[in-house]
Formats: structure tokens, sequence, C-alpha cells
């Protein structure tokens, strides 16, 4: 009878916890800020700066959600999360939203009951080696000796690559990038093996990065994106379409510098009337003020700008837009319509 | 006057001493002494100095002669210099040291760092004056305020909670004087004290604030902990830590070996089990079970969980350092307070514990050390610490790439702070040392 009590109990108790997740928009809109989950620190995603403030790649994603709800893109709050904290931090509600360079997994999406909603930067798997080395393809590697950051889903997919292509590779454990290139510049082993965006950045920070080269397969799909508790559909859709805005502002050339006279003059196109506020109530669907998106897109321009000014290829990290090119140039960028 | 004449073999004066010869006296005798007074002493002298001298050939240029100390990135030093590059120090500093605490209000914390060394000198020093203590106790509450902030009616009725716990002590043991025995009456004020304490803590407190806030609103401008990093976190926990693992430490110690069962098993049970688990274990306990076990909004600080968490685990060791004091007294010391008929508080505090604690210095020093270099731990549950606040740091574009400054710089001030811990016990043992040996 006892235990009966107790589940009762916890059920009740449970149902509570979730019943007071669920309506996350409302308590965001109380508290009046977002609270958002970021890495302790990825360069050109998340840092900060000397006065501590945190920009970024993937900051000024959240901190366009803050302008699109609040109308204030510092309305936020962030919430430095490791490898380790990242989901229970949003599981558990002390985040709502986690904008961690995270990898879109099935597993992630369905066990851990977390819904994905779009992806802000196509990344996979690649290789860097010294140029002396004389290796042009991955497919020269055997034998090789691999830094490789340990518990992470790039050790199964080396595993993975060396095994298909039936090559041998002698791995070095390493726990974290700044490990990895001293090992590296060391030679301690002959390949170090992450993110390709991760390996360009690295490969930046070298005295002579002329001397190393980042090989051109990618072994790996990693889709980082946003993510948000399952259940959470009315919260989620503002993410999403926040980012959705981002883009097709790039596609429609709106600019931060362009989007008050874009918003105001009698510009012909009807999608970008509508992305801007000027027609239809799209924010009243989503339960934000008209010009939601025009406020989202000062806050750091259009997903190209954001994306050229942290991570672009005139920035110390300097990643070609590749895969993360609008699909109208040659990448897979790619937003539904705005109607 | 021949009788006079002085014969010649008898000197008159004491001669006087010559110096002693080169090779024993001075730096030259002393060297010969200690490091060429044999072979393998000499071969080892020369290849130790030969190592010093191949590392101070690459530190000292690296460190001091090509050190870049002003330049906006990795890059800048790069073109001006080949050494280290300690403008990202430079630039970074003050976050090193606030973390991200509002740069007008920084002066809260280094008032509250400041006055900590007013309140720990009593505790350090005996010639300081007594009352100070009395500041000593009202520190910690103090210093919440100053780095919080807040209304100051929340501290205030803290202290009004302990008041309450501190009341029923005192005076319930009175009220049933007679009717129950004496031990047990003291163990019931005990209790109830406790209880009186939480509940105004957990209810009382608010009201309190709230109803005061009404007449007098006096408060500084609330910060909160998110902004906390760097060495003040660290200080924080540390001192936290510190401060409160020893008097808790010496209750576990204390309440080990009591008769009475209950309280020697709750004692035992506390302090196998924190020392059975991880500091990071508890660390994790503290960040993510609560958050999911407390109702959803609820404000439990996270340093504050953090803060209980570190106290409790060194408090387990604490205490068994104690234990190993206090079983290292003889049994003749128990024995003559009991003899001089001293109840059990007064043979404590008067005979025992001084004693215990004095054999326990090297002990005690050891744990804060190594409580206050385990508070580089945190970084696993996100919290900025210095070694936390190296990777938004390195993240930055202008110096990602730098790693030997950034980590130098971090344990030259842990060493400082721990070195200075080391010193201090030592004078103390000194201090304290009667001749017993």
């Amino acid at each position: 009878m006892k235990l009966k009590t107790t589940l009762v109990a916890a059920a009740a108790a449970t149902a509570f916890s979730v019943g007071a997740h669920a309506a996350t928009l409302d308590d965001v809109k109380a508290k009046g800020f977002i609270q958002c989950g970021v890495s302790t620190g990825l360069a050109g995603f998340a840092f900060t700066d000397s006065d501590g403030n945190w920009d970024g790649f993937d900051v000024v994603f959240c901190r366009a959600t803050a302008a699109a709800v609040f109308g204030d893109p510092n309305a936020i709050k962030f919430t430095p999360t490791t490898g380790k904290t990242r989901f229970t931090a949003l599981a558990s509600g002390e985040i709502d939203v986690l904008y961690r360079n995270t990898t879109w997994t099935l597993s992630r999406d369905v066990d851990l009951k977390f819904s994905f909603l779009g992806v802000n930067y196509y990344d996979g798997q690649g290789f860097m080696i010294r140029k002396d080395m004389g290796v042009s393809s991955a497919s020269e590697l055997d034998g090789a000796t691999v830094c490789i950051q340990t518990g992470t889903t790039t050790e199964l997919n080396l595993a993975d690559f060396f095994r298909a292509n039936n090559m041998s590779y002698e791995p070095v454990p390493i726990e974290t990038n700044a490990e990895a290139q001293q090992k590296y510049l060391a030679n301690a082993c002959d390949v170090y093996t992450t993110d390709a965006s991760g390996l360009a950045a690295t490969r930046a920070t070298f005295e002579d990065p002329e001397n190393h080269v980042i090989l051109p397969e990618i072994i790996s799909k990693e889709p980082l994106g946003p993510l948000v508790r399952h259940g959470d559909n009315a919260w989620g859709d503002i993410v999403r379409w926040v980012l959705n805005a981002l883009i097709i502002a790039e596609e429609k050339g709106i600019t931060a510098a362009n989007v008050d006279s874009m918003a105001s003059a009698d510009t012909k196109d009807p999608e970008i009337k509508r992305l801007l506020g000027v027609e239809g109530n799209y924010g009243e669907m989503l339960g934000l003020s008209a010009d939601w998106a025009v406020h989202a897109i000062k806050t750091g321009g259009n997903y190209g700008e954001i994306f050229e000014k942290h991570i672009g290829e005139n920035t110390a990290i300097g990643l070609a837009r590749g895969l993360n090119q609008l699909w109208t140039k040659g990448g897979i960028l790619y937003a539904p319509p705005f109607r | 006057m021949a009788g006079e004449k002085p014969v010649a073999f008898v000197a008159e004066r004491q001669i006087p001493p010559s110096p002693p010869p080169v090779r024993t006296g001075g730096a030259l005798g002393w060297a010969r002494d200690n490091l060429f007074s044999g072979v393998f002493n000499t071969v080892a002298t020369l290849l130790s100095l030969a190592f010093v001298a191949y590392i101070l050939a690459m530190v000292v240029p690296w460190l001091f002669l090509d050190s870049v100390w002003n330049a906006s990135s990795l890059q800048g030093c790069r073109e001006v210099d080949d050494g280290a590059c300690l403008a990202v120090i430079n630039e970074r500093f003050l976050q090193f040291v606030f973390g991200f605490y509002p740069e007008e209000l920084r002066w809260r914390p280094i008032l509250a760092f400041v006055l900590l060394f007013v309140a720990i000198w009593p505790a350090l020093f005996s010639s300081a004056p007594r009352k100070l203590l009395i500041f000593s106790a009202l520190y910690p509450l103090l210093a919440y305020w100053l780095i919080w902030g807040g209304s100051l009616w929340g501290p205030v009725g803290a202290v009004v909670g302990i008041a309450i716990g501190w009341a029923c002590i005192r005076f319930l043991p009175s009220l049933v004087r007679g009717r129950l025995d004496e031990g047990l009456a003291f163990l019931a004020a005990v209790g109830a004290g406790i209880l009186a304490t939480a509940l105004w803590w957990l209810f009382g407190v608010i009201a309190f604030e709230e109803a005061l806030d009404g007449v007098v609103a006096i408060g500084l401008e609330p910060v909160e902990s998110a902004r906390l990093g760097g060495f003040l976190l660290s200080t924080i926990i540390g001192v936290s830590g510190i401060a409160g693992s020893l008097p808790i430490g010496i209750v576990l110690a204390l309440g080990r070996q009591s008769n009475l069962i209950l309280i020697k098993a709750v004692c035992v049970g506390f302090i196998e089990f924190i020392r059975g688990v991880p500091l990071i274990t508890l660390l994790f306990v503290a960040w993510l079970l609560l958050s999911y076990f407390l109702p959803p909004g609820t404000e439990f600080d996270l340093i504050l969980r953090v803060v209980i968490m570190v106290t409790a685990f060194a408090s387990a060791y604490m205490a068994e350092v104690i234990r190993g004091g206090l079983a290292g007294l003889p049994t003749g010391q128990y024995e003559a307070a009991d003899s001089l008929g001293l109840d059990y508080w007064k043979s404590m505090r008067l005979i025992i514990l001084p004693q215990a604690l004095k054999i326990s210095i090297p002990g005690i020093v050891n744990t804060f050390i190594g409580l206050f270099k385990d508070t580089t731990l945190v970084i696993i549950i996100g919290l900025l610490d210095p070694v936390g606040l190296l990777q938004p740091i390195r993240a930055d574009q202008n110096w990602n790439g730098i790693v030997w400054e950034l980590y130098g710089f971090i344990a030259l001030f842990f060493f400082i702070f721990c070195f200075a811990m080391s010193r201090y016990s030592m004078y103390l043992e000194r201090n304290l040392d009667v001749g017993h040996r």
C-alpha cells in the first residue's frame, strides 16, 4: 500500500515536472530571458571576449533567438556546458535550448528524448597530416599513428573507416583538443583526426600552418544543430524558425545593414514581406511580435554574415562554406519556404 | 731584575683565534662539505647543475627576454618575438581574477578578500585581539552579502536563525532540569536547536527579509552565480571548504569516538560514505541529481551546492586526520582530565583537543591543500574556475593555440596559495612545540 502511494506520488511529481516543462515559451516569457546552453569553449563557436561576454557562431544563433522573442539580443543568459553535462542540463530544465555543436543522431533524438530543430553547421570528421609526409589521401594512411579523442563518436568513426578500407592504425588516445595540438606538434602522432572545423581551427593556431594539410576525405556526417526537450513544440518552433529565418535572409540578400530598409521599403518579393512581418500574421502564429525576424537578423546578420564573421575564410579559423553554402550555390543549406 | 725576565716559551697572552682554513669555512667550505664531499656527490652535483642550467637556458629567454606583453592576438605576439605570449595574461588578467563579475562592482569581492585576512587573523595568530573572533564568526555572511549582493536582511535573517538555535541549546536544558537526565536533556536541546534553525532558514528567513525590506531596504545590487569565476570562485570554494571542514571534522572525529551508539553510527556512516565516493561523483550529484529532484524553478544556487559538497568531502577526511591526533594522545591525558573533575566538553576543549590538534597540524594542512587544489574539479560541471576559463579564452580566435603561458600562470597562483599554507603550518608547529620530544 505504502509502495503504491509512493509510486503515485512519484508519478504525480513527474507529471508535474513535465507539465512545468511543457510550456517553456511561457516560462521564458515570464522570466524575461532565455537560458542558453553553449560549449565551455570551442574556437569560433563559443568563447568569451576580454569583457567576459559570450560570442561565437553558436552564441549568435542563441542571441538571435532571444532577439526574436524579446526584441533584445541581450535578454539571454549562457550556461557553459561540457560534453558530459549538456544533455542533463537540457533534460532537467536548467537550460531552455542547447546550441552546443551537438551532432544530431538517432539515439539522442529518440532515446534521450530531445528534438533537434535543424542544422546550423554541417561538419564531418577529417584528417590533418604534415605536408612533408607526402600523403594526399586518407586511403594512404595504412599503419599511421593517429591522435584521437577518447570516448567520442570520432573514435568509432575512425575504427569503422580503417576497417572498411582494410588498413591498420595505431591510436594515440588523448583527452582534449589542446592536448591533441601539443601531441601532434611534438610528433607523437602522424595524423590528428577530429571534426574538420576543429582541424581547421587547430591548424590556424600553428606557427607554420602551411606545412600541414587537411586531407580531402570526410569520413563521417556530423550535422550540428540546436535542440530542445521533447514535447516542447511551441518553443521548438520558435528556435527552428529563427534558424530558418536567418538562412532565408541570406537567400534573399537581407543583411543586418539593410534589414530595416527592406522592412520599410516597398519590396516586391512577397516572401521577404512575409519574413519581415510586413505581410501576414506569421509572428502571431509563433506567438511573437510581427517583426521578430527583423530583430533576429539585426543581431548578427544573416546566416552567411554570422558564418563569415566567426568561422569564415577571413577569420583565423578559415573555414570554407563547403556543404554549408546555400543550396542555390552548391551547398545543402536549405530552409523550408516561409509561408 | 733577572728573575723578572720573561720566560721565552710562556705565552703572555692568548693567541687570537685565526680564521679557519679556507677549505673548511665560508662558502667554499660549505660547498666542499655539502656538494663535493665524494666522487658520487661531485658527479651528482655537476649533473644537477647542468640540468638546472639547461632548464634555465630554455625558460629564462622564453619567459623574460623574448616574451611579449603587449599584443592583441597570438599572431601579433609571434610577429613581435618568439618567446612567451604573456599578452594573453595581460589582457585577460581581470577575467582570471573575477570571472565575469560586473566591472563596476568589483570592489565588493576585493573588500571581501581584504576582510578575509582580518577575519582569519585571530584564528591564525595568537597575538591578535580576541574580540576580533566575533567579526570572524560573522564574516561568512558578510562575505556572502558582499559577493552576491541582495538585501542585507537575508544574511541578518540567517544570523537570527543561528541565534535561535543557540538559544534553544542554551536555555532548553534548564527548563526541563530535574525531570530529565542531564545528558539526554542536552541532546534533546541540541536536536531542538538544529531543528528550529533549519525551520527558520527554510520558512522564516524569506518572510523576515521581506518584512524588513518593507521597513528599511538596505541592499547591494545582486550578482548572480553565473558571473562568478576565476580565482574568485576557487577562493570562495576553497576558503569556505577549509573554514567549514575543520569544525565539522572535529565534531565528526569526536562523534566517532562517542559512547552513544546513534551518534557514533551517524558519524561513521557519514565519514565512510563520503570517503568511499570520489569528489567528482559528489559534484555531479550536486549539479545533476539535485536539478532532477528539486522541483523545477527551485532556486538553489549551484555554487552553494558545490560548497556544501566540497565541505562535506573535506570534513570526512579531516575527521580521520583528527581521529589520528586523538588516538595519538596517551590514555593518561584522558584520565587526567577526568580526575580533575572536568565534564566531557571541558576536558575536550581544555586538555584533549589542543594536544590532538597540535599533533594533527601537518595532516590538517595537507587536507586543506588537497581541498584547495581539488576546487579545479568544478570544471567538470561547467563552472568557470581558472582552469575552466582556459577553454573559452583559448577558443577566442585571437588566443587559440596558447597553452604553456596560461597553465603556467594558473600553476603559479595555486603554488603561491599552497606554499603559503604550508609555510604557515610550519610556523605553527614551531610555535606550538612545547618540547614533548
